[in-house]
């Protein structure tokens, strides 16, 4: 299609402009040898001093730069990939340190605990067995007292009985008789509670 | 006299006459361009390649970008085994792309749009890849002529037709090149001087196509360029990979 118009355009623009200006030579330059080898021997000359320059001294420092530019990206990417590991590594151990401390503190705690208990405890038995002690010897005083009691209370009885009998009477009375009386009544008295 | 659209395309010796011998070896206009083209590829490379930053700057960007645009070029068309021809067809990527864009400055001269300059360079091309699958394969590069599969009644046929078309190379590798800068820029010479012909009332259709123009030429340049380079490459590959 674009060849075909231009084609056309060509060839009219040819026919105008030979028409128009009567030129000269209508020609295509391009098939005037006269300057074929001129041309031959610059294009030789140039393309290959271009070639060789290219291929000798700036091609391979393109090539040089571009390599030296992947391994460093490529260096760049392990190193980055390594102090990743590396960080991971470390805070698995933080984590690791910060979980063991933990657990450390709670057995701390819980031994602390423990050991609060057991000294509470051995406290409270202590005090538990004197207070059992004292309640014991607070019961013995009381068992001799109450033990004792009657006998005191018969002695009182016949002391009495006997000081109320001088005084009634004017007479001496026989104290081992009122004490026999004290002590059946007494006896009586004791059977009847118990 | 510039009205003539091919006036563009006259060489013209510039400086004194060189004559060796018979032979004329002036320097011209294209010879001009020619070493403008080669010293700007330089120039531009080489700056690209002397400075080498991790973060490449817009030059060596540039020169990279070509350089690994080539390279893969040449390894998807041709193969690994392609990689020792790789400095010529980066060079002659180059020469011919910046002949074309340098022919795209008004009033330069476009060397590409001669076909002695393209013949020179297909024929060039033509002969060492001819001379390379010898090289490589012998005589059984011969065997490019003879495609596999085909019946025996056909094959004197096939065989005839492929070693014209293999001769024919050259010729169609130059023509294409030459003719579409030749057409493209007579064209746009055309249109420029309907601009003039036509005057400021009716000359703004034809300045809009050669805006136009200009831009597609552009795009020529480029393409053929590398339908220069891509086609060396597609030859090469022939010579090296024998397989048909």
């Amino acid at each position: 299609m674009f060849k075909k118009v231009t084609l056309i355009i060509l060839v009219a623009a040819t026919i105008t402009s030979s028409k128009v200006i009567g030129a000269e030579s209508g020609g295509m330059p391009q098939l005037d040898p006269e300057f074929w080898i001129s041309q031959i021997f610059w294009l030789v000359l140039t393309f290959g001093l271009l070639y060789i320059i290219l291929s000798k001294f700036i091609l391979p420092g393109i090539s040089k730069n571009l390599e030296n530019r992947k391994s460093q990206i490529v260096e760049n990417i392990e190193t980055a990939d390594k102090q990743r590991l590396e960080s991971e590594k470390l805070n698995k151990e933080y984590e690791k340190v910060i979980l063991d401390s933990k657990l450390k503190a709670k057995t701390i705690i819980n031994n602390a605990k423990k050991k609060l208990i057991n000294d509470i405890n051995k406290k409270q038995e202590l005090l538990q067995n004197e207070i059992d002690k004292e309640i014991k010897s607070a019961e013995k005083e009381i068992k001799i007292l109450i033990d004792e009691s009657p006998a005191k209370i018969n002695q009182i009885a016949i002391d009495t009985s006997s000081d109320l009998l001088k005084q009634l009477i004017g007479a001496e009375v026989n104290k081992s008789n009122i004490s026999a009386i004290v002590e059946d009544l007494s006896r009586k008295r004791n059977g009847q509670v118990s | 006299m510039a009205a003539n659209p091919m006036y563009q395309f006259n060489v013209y010796r510039i400086g004194p006459e060189i004559k060796i011998g018979d032979v004329d070896l002036s320097f011209t206009n294209a010879s001009l361009f020619m070493v403008i083209s080669s010293f700007v590829i330089l120039l531009i490379f080489n700056l690209g390649a002397k400075k080498n930053r991790l973060v490449p700057n817009k030059i060596q960007l540039l020169s990279e970008l070509s350089y690994s645009f080539v390279s893969k070029m040449i390894s998807d068309t041709a193969g690994t085994k392609a990689k020792p021809y790789f400095s010529f067809i980066f060079s002659l990527f180059m020469f011919v792309l910046f002949c074309n864009m340098l022919g795209m400055i008004p009033y330069s001269f476009t060397v590409t749009s001669h076909i002695i300059v393209t013949f020179v360079l297909a024929a060039f091309i033509f002969v060492g890849v001819t001379i390379i699958g010898f090289i490589k394969h012998g005589f059984g590069y011969l065997k490019l002529f003879v495609p596999s599969g085909v019946p025996m009644v056909l094959l004197p046929l096939i065989v005839i037709i492929e070693i014209i078309s293999y001769l024919s190379r050259p010729i169609s590798l130059s023509v294409r090149l030459f003719a579409n800068m030749m057409a493209g820029h007579t064209m746009m010479k055309v249109f420029g001087g309907f601009v003039v012909s036509l005057g400021i009332v009716g000359g703004w259709l034809p300045l809009g196509f050669s805006v136009a123009l200009t831009g597609l030429e552009i795009l020529v340049a480029f393409l053929q360029a590398y339908v220069f380079a891509i086609l060396t490459c597609i030859y090469l590959n022939d010579a090296l990979n024998l397989h048909h």
